[in-house]
């Protein structure tokens, strides 16, 4: 580990332990929640009063702004759990497993409301809820490989065991992402192509990919809220015999 | 622009307001579950210590 400088080593090594994340935890919290606020107000502000309606398609567009966000989030989160699948499998690192499990409900909530607010602008626009084309097929899938991670988890009663089955789940899965990715390119789909990750400019007006990267950066600190939230109950859970809770409980009393 | 032309969001008031609405109802949720477990565990377990004590 020469390669990493000390002070970097030395702040994974407190991370790992679950007391000091606990505490790590909460006073990251309000820099997370304010870093949301300050991208989100302006991000709607922009996205909803702002920003002009599309030539084409009038107000109903802006639905991009949470729903792009959204599937974008679905895939990063589902990718950050493989790696953490990863870690908690080659190092055991129980903080990786309660990242894992505890980002599930969130990663499946992004890929919901993806899925969602797509349906509900698929309908005015190309006149259908739902088609089976490439981009809708393969992130509905993405949700069942979400859903069953949480109900493996749930399966096994030893939550080691289980983050282990749940870790291996998420490696495997995470072939499902450059699918989702390039499906609108490999695939003749009603989706549309790529308008902002695409290798020449974006091709969307900055009026309007201003408050869509502002909703976008606002998601993950959203995240990060919610996860550092959920992973808190995960670890008072699998450590409610131990010395630090007893200690956090009595300071509390 | 009034306020009943935004609401309108030109005739698509519907899609767009339920999208928003959704997406906020599920991302507060995701914060609040976690929080009233949170409490709900310390309590408990405060509990169970409290009964070991006595």
């Amino acid at each position: 580990m020469r390669f990493i400088p000390a002070p970097v080593s030395r702040f994974f090594h407190r991370m790992a332990s679950p007391p000091h994340f606990y505490s790590f935890a909460d006073k990251l919290m309000p820099w997370m929640t304010v870093l949301f606020f300050l991208l989100a107000i302006p991000g709607l502000y922009l996205g909803l009063f702002v920003a002009p309606a599309d030539y084409q398609q009038g107000d109903s567009y802006r639905i991009i702004y949470i729903h792009v966000p959204a599937a974008w989030m679905s895939l990063f989160i589902y990718v950050l759990m493989a790696i953490a699948g990863g870690i908690a499998l080659i190092w055991r690192m129980k903080l990786a497993e309660v990242f894992l499990v505890s980002s599930a409900p969130i990663g499946a909530s992004f890929t919901f409301i993806a899925l969602v607010t797509g349906s509900l602008w698929g309908k005015p626009m190309w006149g259908t809820w739902w088609v089976w084309d490439a981009r809708l097929t393969s992130e509905l899938i993405l949700l069942f490989l979400y859903l069953g991670v949480i109900s493996l988890y749930g399966a096994i009663e030893d939550r080691r065991t289980a983050s282990r089955a749940v870790a291996i789940l998420a490696i495997v899965g995470v072939v499902n992402i450059p699918i989702i990715h390039y499906s609108v390119e490999w695939w003749n789909t009603l989706h549309q192509g790529p308008t902002v990750a695409k290798a020449d400019k974006p091709s969307i007006h900055i009026s309007m990919l201003i408050p869509l990267l502002l909703m976008a950066t606002a998601f993950k600190f959203y995240y990060a809220m919610a996860v550092l939230q959920s992973m808190k109950v995960e670890l008072l859970q699998r450590e409610q015999n131990s010395q630090w809770v007893k200690r956090l409980l009595e300071s509390k009393a | 622009m009034n306020w009943q032309e935004f609401f309108a969001m030109g005739g698509y008031g519907f899609y767009v307001w339920v999208s928003y609405g959704l997406c906020f109802i599920i991302l507060a949720a995701n914060i609040i579950i976690p929080v009233i477990q949170r409490k709900q565990i310390l309590r408990q377990l405060a509990l169970k210590q409290k009964r070991k004590q006595s």
